[in-house]
């Protein structure tokens, strides 16, 4: 009995959430304008269905380019300074008051430097999503058990080596996990983006359906951001599961666990 | 017969602290050395010592006769934590070190076969030769605790180097892997240097045992336990000789213990 409600609930719940908000617009008659009912969202998304898909593909175009690169640019920095104690002590206070600069601060300096549109975003959501990369590899890497470390030291192993052989593989379900929390930072980071400077983009889409008071419209495009970032979260946690299953064994919960 | 391994009024500090000091140690080549002491005696400065990973204060550590200055690869090494890497199966677990020593790293796609056999041999005389495809969370403590001794060993290393490799085990397999261990040595002839808590343990496997001071260590005294045959067993607990030794070493060790300083309590009404 139980396992068959474990299996509903990821459906059952929203569900019952969303009926609970149809009947809270209907029973107190609260204006489309302030809080569309979730039919109202629904028939805004299959009236709007071309325009949402010209913005949205914007998105996942840019949030997926600066991804990519974060995840690059994430690992490898992640490699250096969790395998280099100078590396570590020089870099690590940079990036962490990089990491507190807030984002929304620079999009405005990054469209003086590359004009309103496509860069900013793409730059935005690789600003957003390196950092947990980084933090998370650099994790798998310095924690390298000592006793294993002297083994293979003990046998003329070099830093490059360990590094190799032990830190890499080591720190790959670490990379992965982090890279559920950075795909949805990347979303974040584009959609700031096109809400601040651009003509194209789900943020732009509703920045200009919020001016003309088309709530429902905006909902809308929070409900595809959300499907979005759901789809992606659920696409690397399969790739997790597929990659590193030596780590995750036996974790029967979580999407895709 | 010559030492494998010297240590001459050596001395080891972290810092200002001094692990050990006025330590001298010497072991035969071919020979089963134990080290015993009370805990922070400085045992596991003697492995770092010994293997090269931390150079000695002052003093010298020869190794086959000669001063060393790093990491010598004649050694393997094992620990109370088997440390398998949990991606790799236990034959890739125990090829590692064929992965990364010279120059066995450079001959490793050429001579795979021959690696594998290698490893499987060891595997065979552990008794895991039909565990060689599982992953280490298939496998229990002591069969872990196995493979990591065939990883130590399959490099074909002239001194084996063992820091509690039992520690972590219940009583029955501890024992049980002593004796896999025994026949290994026997077998394969190499050195090995024992450090360990289990007195019986070190007088069960060792040829010799050296019972360390407390910080900083130096060697207090040394036990011949050559008069127990070979290879022991169930007959050499029940020896009368390796229970008194059992006893020698324990007062031993006590004598260098720091006392622990236990306050009467305090009686109960009066304030």
């Amino acid at each position: 009995m139980m396992s068959m409600l474990e299996r509903v609930g990821p459906v059952a719940l929203p569900v019952i959430l969303l009926v609970l908000w149809e009947l809270a617009c209907k029973a107190f008659d609260i204006p489309p304008f302030v809080l569309p009912s979730p039919t109202m969202i629904a028939a805004a998304l299959y009236e709007n269905a071309y325009i949402i898909w010209f913005h949205s593909s914007q998105t996942l175009l840019t949030t997926v380019i600066g991804f990519a690169v974060a995840v690059g640019f994430g690992a490898v920095l992640g490699v250096l300074v969790g395998s280099s104690r100078l590396a570590y002590t020089s870099l690590y206070p940079l990036l962490v008051g990089f990491n507190s600069v807030p984002k929304v601060a620079i999009v405005p300096i990054l469209v003086v430097w590359f004009g309103i549109g496509t860069i900013p975003a793409v730059i935005t959501a690789f600003m957003l999503s390196f950092f947990p990369i980084a933090v998370n590899v650099a994790t798998g890497l310095a924690t390298i058990e000592t006793d294993l470390r002297d083994v293979l030291r003990s046998l003329g192993a070099s830093q490059l080596d360990i590094v190799r052989k032990v830190g890499i593989p080591r720190s790959m379900p670490y990379l992965f996990a982090s890279l559920k929390i950075s795909i949805t930072l990347a979303f974040v980071g584009s959609v700031i983006s096109e809400t601040l400077a651009s003509n194209r983009g789900i943020g732009t889409l509703m920045t200009q359906a919020s001016a003309n008071f088309r709530i429902p419209l905006v909902f809308a495009g929070l409900v595809v951001i959300a499907l979005m970032g759901v789809l992606m979260y659920m696409i690397f946690a399969f790739i997790e599961r597929r990659m590193t299953g030596w780590a995750t064994r036996g974790a029967t919960f979580g999407i895709g666990g | 017969m010559k030492n494998l391994v010297e240590l001459i009024d050596v001395s080891l500090s972290y810092g200002k602290t001094p692990a050990v000091s006025g330590l001298n140690m010497k072991v035969e080549e071919g020979s089963f050395a134990a080290v015993v002491g009370p805990s922070g005696c400085g045992k596991s400065s003697l492995m770092k010592l010994v293997t090269g990973l931390m150079p000695a204060t002052t003093g010298a550590v020869l190794v086959d006769q000669h001063e060393i200055s790093g990491p010598v690869s004649i050694v393997g090494m094992a620990f109370q934590n088997p440390n398998l890497l949990p991606w790799r199966t236990t034959l890739e677990n125990v090829l590692l070190p064929l992965e990364v020593v010279r120059p066995e790293r450079h001959q490793f796609r050429a001579k795979k076969q021959e690696f594998v056999d290698r490893a499987m041999d060891l595997l065979r005389i552990v008794g895991l030769e039909s565990f060689a495809s599982h992953y280490p969370w298939q496998l229990s403590g002591g069969m872990q605790q196995r493979v990591s001794l065939c990883r130590s060993l399959i490099h074909q290393p002239r001194l084996l180097m063992l820091d509690e490799p039992f520690g972590a085990l219940d009583a029955f397999t501890r024992e049980e892997l002593w004796d896999v261990l025994q026949a290994i040595w026997l077998e394969r002839q190499f050195t090995a240097i024992l450090v360990t808590h289990d007195l019986r343990e070190a007088l069960y496997l060792a040829d010799s045992v050296h019972v360390m001071s407390n910080r900083p260590g130096r060697v207090v005294r040394t036990v011949d336990t050559s008069a127990f045959s070979r290879p022991r067993g169930e007959q050499t607990f029940l020896d009368p000789a390796f229970n008194a030794n059992v006893m020698d070493l324990r007062s031993d060790i006590r004598s260098q213990r720091m006392p622990i300083e236990i306050a009467p309590a305090k009686p109960a009404g009066k304030a």
